[in-house]
């Protein structure tokens, strides 16, 4: 039995027709697999190709004075980026000042302090907060947030911080409520998940032995923290920050709504700004004329090269981490 | 003795700030769902859903920026997610370490924290401009480009859990990898499969940027898919910015809808994982 059965499947299996149209499927599988995964590829070559096409009317026509002036004057069709670079670059780093230390609180609340029955529910709860869309945010940030700042955050600072000699500039004028220190107060909320979670994951890396040996040398938790665990987990900490700063310099509806959309530099944090996402937002579907439409471009291109440049060299320094063998 | 009450006051201080920091975390989170629900449970009524949006001032519902959502979600998953899951085949199974995969992958990361406004223009540059005006297709591309990185990273990290005997036995039966793939890996990662597009539906179905100049909006019921399509997010972020009341209690309404069908769809998608994994450490 065994005999004859075997003898017919090895021909069904070896039948030449069989095994060719075998071939044949397996071929085109495997081109739709690698065309899937080369379209990856090819999405973001073609947005750095259109972005520079779309920008190249405004490029060729200001040129390097782009990002160097400061006026934006859709009326003598004169745009320059630097209000919109400055907003940008100032909300994320408010944003990062505010986001940083708080993200490495909650990362050490949940690796060190936390009882473990609290640990899941947490933890998802902080996951929870980076799933909310950022046009909540927004609306929140426009309806919640700004007036309570406006009523009591914003008088405080101007009151007792508005006459230092350096830093009082920063804090000066009327509190309007919506500004540049809204909008990187909200950002700050909307990345401090990513950076506490990707912090959890690094210190998690952390080998057990290293942190009993410091415990085991009458280290406090904060030492065994500051001492240990973060010389450890540094290039992983540096990428999860980089990575939230690279969520801050693109989001755009949340900071839409907060920012007050002026395209002036203001030495006050409590006046309203612009950031590069921000006016293509409100701007691109009102812009009237080819420079005006093409200089937004030319924004989002910036904007592109920028937030590339700064996930590209987190991502590798998280790489780098998972090369040196632990899982991030 | 003073230097070691030092040490432990700094400890106690630092342990204190960590407390602290996680709770104004939560404490923003609850923050929001509070206002959410405050605002948004007013403006809930049956009208929402049978209604168009309104003029200001008028009585009307979110029926077509709801459907138009809908539309554009679900397009937007049956465009992207089978790149993306093809892609993350490649990635598992055929490329594994070859250069291009590690590309792919880098690239792949870049995309999925890449601002979405970005990708909005990347639209209507190639779709918006040619076409000659705003569809709901160019909207729905928008939202497949963000899929494509979600479902690709679960696809390729969930085939990676398969067990490698069962591919070894598919293999040992003479069956190619593509037959493998089909019958015996995507089956077996079908659910975690699943959950990456749970995520991907979550993510895409609150963009606002990327919409705003592809489907733009219509206040007007439509279902033509070359034409400007309502969407949520969009009549949110209109209707928000409004300085009209019936508009504003639409827009909280909206909000408190979408935030609501994300956050179940995320949760939904954190338990199948986890049942994922207990099944997964109870096998072995």
């Amino acid at each position: 039995m065994e005999n004859s059965g075997s003898e017919t499947d090895t021909v069904a299996i070896i039948d030449p027709r069989h095994a060719a149209k075998q071939l044949i499927y397996e071929r085109i599988f495997r081109a739709a697999t690698l065309s899937a995964a080369i379209l990856v590829l090819l999405i973001l070559g073609g947005v750095a190709l259109s972005l520079l096409r779309g920008a190249w009317p405004a490029v060729s026509h200001f040129g390097f004075s782009f990002v160097t002036r400061e006026i934006w004057n859709p009326v003598t069709d004169q745009f320059g980026a630097l209000a919109a670079i400055y907003g940008t670059v100032v909300t994320s780093l408010i944003a990062m000042l505010l986001a940083v230390p708080a993200g490495f609180g909650i990362a050490l609340f949940l690796t060190e302090l936390c009882p473990p029955l609290l640990k899941r529910p947490i933890g998802v709860a902080v996951e929870l907060l980076a799933a909310v869309p950022s046009i909540i945010f927004g609306i929140w940030g426009l309806f919640v947030l700004a007036p309570v700042l406006q009523r009591h955050a914003q008088p405080w600072l101007i009151a007792h911080l508005g006459h230092l000699p350096l830093l009082g500039g920063l804090f000066k004028g009327p509190p309007f409520g919506i500004g540049v220190l809204t909008a990187g107060v909200v950002l700050a909320i909307m990345v401090l998940p990513f950076i506490a979670a990707t912090m959890r994951e690094v210190f998690d890396t952390v080998p057990p032995m290293l942190k009993e040996s410091g415990y085991g040398l009458g280290a406090t938790t904060w030492e065994v923290m500051w001492n240990v665990v973060v010389p450890h987990s540094r290039v992983g900490m540096v990428g999860g920050i980089m990575l939230g700063l690279g969520r801050a310099l693109g989001e755009t509806m949340a900071v839409t709504f907060v920012i007050g959309n002026a395209h002036r530099i203001s030495s006050s944090l409590l006046a309203p700004g612009t950031t590069i996402s921000s006016a293509i937002a409100n701007e691109f579907t009102e812009a009237v004329g080819d420079l005006y439409t093409s200089s937004l471009i030319a924004l989002g291109l910036l904007l592109f090269l920028i937030t590339f440049t700064v996930i590209a060299a987190a991502q590798a320094m998280l790489r780098r981490l998972e090369r040196r063998g632990f899982a991030v | 003795m003073t230097r070691r009450t030092l040490r432990k006051a700094k400890n106690g201080i630092f342990l204190a700030l960590s407390l602290v920091a996680t709770a104004l975390g939560l404490a923003c989170l609850a923050a929001i769902l509070w206002t959410l629900l405050s605002h948004g449970l007013a403006g809930m009524s049956w009208n929402l859903f049978t209604q168009m949006t309104p003029p200001p001032g008028g009585q009307g519902g979110l029926l077509n920026a709801l459907y138009g959502s809908a539309v554009m979600t679900l397009l937007g998953i049956l465009i992207g997610s089978p790149i993306g899951v093809l892609a993350g085949t490649y990635l598992a199974e055929y490329g594994r370490d070859s250069r291009l995969s590690t590309v792919i992958r880098f690239i792949n990361d870049v995309l999925l924290s890449a601002p979405s406004i970005i990708i909005g223009l990347f639209v209507y540059e190639i779709v918006v401009v040619h076409m000659g005006h705003f569809s709901a297709i160019a909207g729905a591309l928008a939202l497949s480009i963000l899929a494509i990185p979600v479902t690709l990273r679960t696809t390729e990290d969930m085939l990676n859990l398969v067990p490698i005997g069962m591919k070894d036995s598919s293999a040992a039966l003479g069956a190619y990898p593509w037959r493998t793939t089909l019958s015996v890996l995507y089956p077996a990662a079908r659910s975690g499969i699943v959950t990456g597009l749970l995520l991907a539906v979550a993510r895409i179905s609150g963009e606002t940027a990327p919409l705003l100049f592809t489907a733009l909006n219509n206040q007007f019921w439509s279902t033509q898919l070359n034409a400007p399509m309502a969407n949520l997010p969009v009549v949110i972020f209109q209707f928000a910015l409004s300085p009209y009341k019936n508009w504003q209690d639409l827009a909280w309404a909206g909000a408190l809808i979408i935030t609501v069908t994300i956050l179940v769809l995320s949760i939904s998608a954190r338990v199948i994982l986890a049942l994922l994994q207990a099944e997964r450490g109870s096998g072995r």
